[in-house]
């Protein structure tokens, strides 16, 4: 993808006093990407979110949203960029309606502009029909909407979210999930998350931080092709014999799982299991099941930022 | 002016929260019940005294110094004793119920922040003088009122409840808890008001330093620039640091 740069982080740091929450992170976000932030809890995650929404100030580097420097046009660079942080900013005294019309006001859309753009932001958020209603009558999940509403109403170029998901049913959670599959198409987004299977279905790329340090970034194709199937799940009605299945060219590996199903483990070859279907009908097994394992997310995140890292395991002991 | 722009853009929210919420009716309504009660107390004791006044002094005292004067002087009092209850939440409540994120990732500057939620209480506050005001003005039906002294004591209770406003605003900046605000606020208002009793009426510093003198001024009807100066200067300074805190916090925690 060639899209603009719209966010770029240079040489970031950031300390609490001896503490150092986020050190020399380094990344670039273009038009069209969505940015998966992985991390486990205090790993400098929301200091980094905070920062990109220009809410904390880094303790060095510099953090440019689409070619605006933040810290020394902040005005300019926050008029495209919306954020909902972990808990949503609203006012429980406000109806969404009174509440969505200050943020517009807030975030400088013209007053003429104002109505079209809290009717799309709603419409998009499903909040049509509460629109009169206190926010703070309202449910965890509508309040949730009504930041994210916020958070995208003056169409910024960059939006940031904070663990959105957080509290919604799940039927919400899918129209959240089109609603940021959507907003990914002519905006980036950057979403923060500990559900790794949004990740996986949302995200373009994956950025994981581990102490204050980027320990994995790769794009989400390269992260399934560069990880993908070398092991896949074998279901037969009559399933061969251990010594059998050990001896098929490429198997490096057989675990009988019982059930009449196998794992099996084999070298790098894209035509390995178009092979063993052969062999399958051919050896008349009455295949059942054909499954590639992947290596999952999950997996990738805990060996980033668990056994690796030096003295993470002693902080995660804690 | 995008600052300003902005900052009314904040005032007219911060007015719609104030009177979405019962707290500014109560307020209102109760000081005006209260002052409603002094001014009549006072007139009550005019109508007695003025007879025995006429005797002995050509120019008996008139309503001015014996219901006017102390009526807002009673009211600076009580003022006292709200602002900090209208203050506490401004920052306080935004900070503990993390929206203070929302006007952070804004394009609104601290300043502009600041201003706002001081320009949403100087309405207030102006509401409750003009208020006030009706009261004597109530007078001119049945006695000679001196107008502008009337005015030069309502813009006084003005600056007094702009300066008390402001000292609020930044002990709003200090916590996260509205309550410790309020409490901090009534404190610190409750010293500057008091803080020339240090002195006697020899020290200069400490009664020039004091909220209540300049007041008095005010109210004998003298409108001297250095007692606005005065008033202006606190103002300035609060919201200042206001600013300064609430761009420190952003900065290094």
């Amino acid at each position: 993808m060639a899209g603009e740069v719209l966010v770029s982080v240079e040489r970031v740091w950031r300390s609490y006093g001896e503490l150092v929450a986020v050190r020399d992170l380094n990344f670039e976000l273009r038009r069209g990407e969505v940015l998966g932030f992985l991390g486990p809890n205090g790993a400098g995650k929301s200091s980094t979110m905070q920062m990109l929404a220009g809410s904390l100030a880094p303790s060095a580097g510099r953090i440019r949203i689409q070619g605006v420097d933040l810290l020394d046009e902040p005005g300019r660079a926050k008029a495209f960029l919306g954020y909902l942080p972990e808990q949503p900013p609203v006012y429980p005294e406000l109806s969404v309606r009174e509440y969505l019309r200050f943020c517009a006001r807030l975030h400088a859309i013209p007053r003429s502009a104002v109505q079209a753009a809290m009717d799309r932001a709603m419409q998009r958020c499903g909040l049509t029909d509460v629109a009169d209603r206190l926010i703070g009558n309202l449910s965890k999940g509508y309040q949730q909407r009504a930041g994210i509403a916020q958070a995208i109403i003056h169409e910024p170029a960059v939006v940031i979210l904070d663990e959105p998901t957080v509290g919604l049913d799940p039927i919400q959670i899918r129209e959240i999930r089109n609603l940021i599959h959507e907003l990914g198409r002519d905006h980036s987004v950057i979403l923060s998350t500990h559900i790794l299977p949004e990740v996986q279905t949302l995200c373009s790329r994956v950025l994981i931080i581990h102490r204050g340090r980027v320990v994995y970034s790769d794009s989400m194709q390269s992260l399934d092709a560069g990880l993908g199937a070398d092991r896949l799940v074998l279901g037969a009605l009559r399933l061969p014999d251990e010594k059998l299945l050990a001896n098929l060219p490429g198997v490096t590996g057989v675990e009988m799982l019982g059930g009449n199903r196998a794992r099996l483990r084999y070298a790098a070859d894209a035509e390995f299991p178009a092979r063993l279907s052969v062999a399958a009908v051919d050896g008349n097994w009455g295949l059942l099941e054909l499954t590639p394992e992947r290596k999952t997310l999950e997996q990738v995140f805990v060996e980033f930022t668990s056994g690796d890292a030096p003295g993470a395991g002693r902080e995660q002991a804690a | 002016m995008k600052t300003l722009e902005m900052s009314l853009v904040i005032a007219r929210k911060e007015l719609q929260s104030l009177f979405f919420s019962p707290l500014a009716w109560t307020v209102l309504a109760i000081v005006q019940f209260i002052l409603a009660w002094i001014f009549l107390v006072q007139l009550d004791a005019f109508a007695e005294t003025q007879s025995q006044y006429a005797m002995y002094q050509r120019t008996p005292p008139g309503v001015g110094d014996l219901i006017v004067a102390p009526l807002l002087s009673t009211a600076s009092f009580v003022m006292l004793m709200v602002v900090p209850l209208l203050t506490m939440r401004l920052i306080a409540e935004e900070k503990r119920s993390g929206t203070i994120a929302l006007l952070r990732s804004a394009p609104v500057s601290t300043t502009g922040i600041v201003l706002g939620k001081f320009i949403a209480l100087l309405v207030f506050l102006a509401l409750l003088v003009l208020l006030l005001g009706a009261m004597p003005l109530s007078l001119l039906a049945g006695a000679d009122l001196d107008l502008g002294r009337l005015a030069a004591g309502m813009l006084g209770l003005f600056l007094v409840a702009a300066a008390f406003a402001s000292a609020g605003l930044f002990m709003s900046t200090l916590t996260r808890q509205p309550v410790v605000a309020a409490i901090s606020t009534f404190g610190l208002l409750l010293l500057l008001w008091l803080i020339n009793a240090a002195g006697g009426e020899t020290d200069t510093l400490t009664s020039w330093l004091s909220l209540l003198e300049h007041y008095q001024a005010m109210l004998r009807g003298v409108f001297a620039t250095g007692d606005l100066v005065y008033y202006l200067v606190v103002i300035t300074v609060f919201l200042a640091f206001s600013v300064r805190r609430l761009d420190a916090e952003r900065l290094q925690r």
